[in-house]
């Protein structure tokens, strides 16, 4: 959800005619003004602020330390790890997801043009929650009943999720692109039907290779859209997989692979390391700052061009 | 031709194969007894259990207080889905009606405090969010739980679109008419906005009823445990039990996912029109 309706960040250009009065716009602003206020401005600003100090203990009061909650978060080695799992983690999710979502589509795109029915299939995993799909997925995984294991003996793997750090990491990716596939799917097929049949039809005149039509034809005009889904996944991956993560590693994260949000829930709530969660948080909005400023450059980009 | 054609069927095929199995799977194994199933793993058929199993999760008072019932859960999920999708509806229609309607001084101000919002998920300030409702001691409240998850601005951002594409003659024999703000809005705007507003309900009901972070963390107190919310529970129950209760588990999931599932198949069109076209 989130992002999905930032694309356009320029100030909306006035209505011809527009109501004038003294109070009333404020009165209509004011319950979203306070709601945005008390639980965005005032959290946002004290994560901030509590980056900068270190909390006593023992409860009596904090003390200023600079940098250092940042500095001993990058210096951790654990920290590294984490991150680094966390990059491979959201590459290999948005990536699988997006394709998985892209192939569908055009091959529905092709077979059931226009058929809504068709696509029900295909897209009510969007309702299923992260955790409830890590459930599931849990369940796929398991050693005594799940069929995942059974198949992966098949190929001579002893998968053993929730004990071994990549087997979990793998049941992990699985059910989080399993979880995403629906929205790329939605996405990329509006995507492609938004093609007009004349371009369509000049394609199919000047190239015969279906495949060769894909890359240089239809992939071009999905550009837009798979940008935006690009960083949608990317968000999606880093932050909406909690639930997921949170299911199947029990609270035994230990041995188990967990992202960065994981992890400053864990420092915030399980360890109660409060300016160290707040400095990890600071670090994570600054990733979700640049993801964004770097969505709307090159929307800037699309429209100049469009 | 024809071979592509077979090919594209059977990709397509597949695609469904692994969209549908896993949940028609947890869906049938919820229907065996826990016994039967770990004997015999998940299973594709019927099992026959399917009212005792969903009637003891529904109404079976558990939970370390002793008093949760799945129904208890159920109703809690339905208030945060409603109050969430409700809430943002109302507020967001509020601030675009001032934002697109209304010639003010404080017009962009606002208008980039409300959009910084789009910026940063909850997700990165989740602690702080926490300390903010522990000093106004919302926590295990229905107003905690729904409120701040309604600090965002992305029903704003879809209705300040829907309300740009309005024409501007209507306002204005509105106007000839002699209708004021509050009139034009209600017996103008809100019509027009029906279809909008059924989209954005679907897709915030769902994206409300399906919350897990932020629930997990205002929720101590069992009476307020949302479905979603519980589903952790349960799996840690398991933990040192001889035969885990498989069935009951999957019930349990099956109970979480039905109505965001349902409203999305039947309302499918609102759906996807409220998920795309709100982003163009």
């Amino acid at each position: 959800m989130r992002g999905t309706s930032g694309r356009e960040g320029q100030q909306a250009p006035a209505k011809r005619v527009q109501f004038s009065s003294p109070f009333l716009p404020y009165l209509f602003l004011a319950p979203q003004l306070a709601i945005i206020l008390v639980f965005f401005y005032w959290p946002s600003v004290q994560a901030v602020q509590s980056s900068f100090y270190l909390e006593d203990p023992f409860g009596f009061g904090s003390t200023f330390v600079g940098l250092t909650n940042y500095t001993d978060v990058l210096k951790s080695t654990e920290y590294l790890g984490i991150a680094r799992f966390t990059a491979v983690f959201t590459a290999l999710v948005t990536f699988f997801a997006l394709a998985t979502g892209l192939l569908l589509a055009v091959k529905a795109d092709g077979v059931i043009r226009g058929n809504a029915a068709d696509k029900t299939l295909l897209i009510w995993v969007y309702a299923i929650a992260p955790p409830v799909a890590g459930l599931i997925g849990m369940m796929f995984f398991n050693q005594h009943i799940g069929p995942m294991v059974e198949l992966a003996r098949w190929f001579g793997w002893d998968i053993k999720v929730g004990l071994d750090y990549s087997d979990t990491a793998f049941a992990m990716i699985v059910v989080s692109v399993w979880k995403q596939i629906p929205y790329n799917f939605i996405f990329f097929l509006s995507g492609l039907q938004g093609i007009p049949v004349s371009v369509r039809e000049a394609a199919t005149l000047d190239c015969r290779s279906e495949l060769r039509r894909f890359w240089t034809v239809t992939l071009p005009l999905l550009a837009p859209t798979a940008f935006f889904l690009l960083i949608i996944n990317t968000t999606y991956a880093l932050f909406d997989t909690f639930g997921v993560i949170d299911v199947m590693v029990k609270d035994k994260a230990a041995n188990n692979p967990i992202t960065l949000v994981y992890k400053v829930y864990m420092d915030g709530f399980r360890g109660s390391d409060l300016g160290g969660s707040s400095a990890q948080s600071v670090i994570l909005m600054l990733v979700v700052l640049v993801l964004t400023v770097f969505q709307f450059r090159f929307i800037e980009r699309r429209v100049h061009y469009n | 031709m024809h071979r592509t054609r077979i090919i594209d069927h059977v990709i397509l095929l597949i695609g469904a194969f692994i969209m549908v199995t896993p949940v028609v799977v947890a869906f049938m194994t919820s229907t065996h007894d826990a016994a039967d199933i770990h004997r015999n793993g998940l299973s594709l058929t019927w099992g026959g259990h399917f009212a005792e199993t969903y009637e003891t999760v529904l109404t079976r008072e558990g939970g370390f207080t002793g008093k949760v019932t799945g129904f208890n859960m159920m109703m809690n999920s339905m208030i945060l889905g409603l109050g969430f999708a409700v809430g943002k509806i109302v507020l967001s229609m509020l601030a675009a009606y001032a934002i697109v309607y209304f010639r003010f001084p404080l017009a962009t101000f606002f208008f980039w405090v409300i959009f910084t919002t789009l910026l940063l998920p909850l997700e990165v300030r989740i602690l702080p969010s926490y300390e903010v409702m522990n000093a106004l001691k919302l926590t295990n409240t229905y107003t905690g739980l729904i409120v701040p998850l309604l600090a965002s601005a992305t029903g704003t951002f879809y209705f300040r679109q829907f309300f740009k594409s309005v024409p501007d003659e209507l306002l204005e024999a509105a106007r000839i008419d002699g209708a004021g703000p509050f009139k034009f809005f209600i017996d103008v705007l809100v019509p027009l906005s029906r279809t909008m507003m059924a989209a954005i309900f679907i897709i915030m009901f769902v994206y409300g009823w399906n919350q897990y972070l932020w629930p997990t963390l205002m929720t101590t107190d069992e009476g307020f445990f949302t479905l979603v919310r519980g589903i952790k529970q349960i799996l840690l129950v398991w933990v040192g039990s001889n035969i885990p209760d498989y069935n009951e588990a999957f019930a349990l999931a099956i109970l979480a996912m039905l109505p965001p599932v349902m409203i999305v198949v039947i309302f499918q069109r609102w759906f996807i029109k409220g998920l795309t076209e709100s982003d163009k």
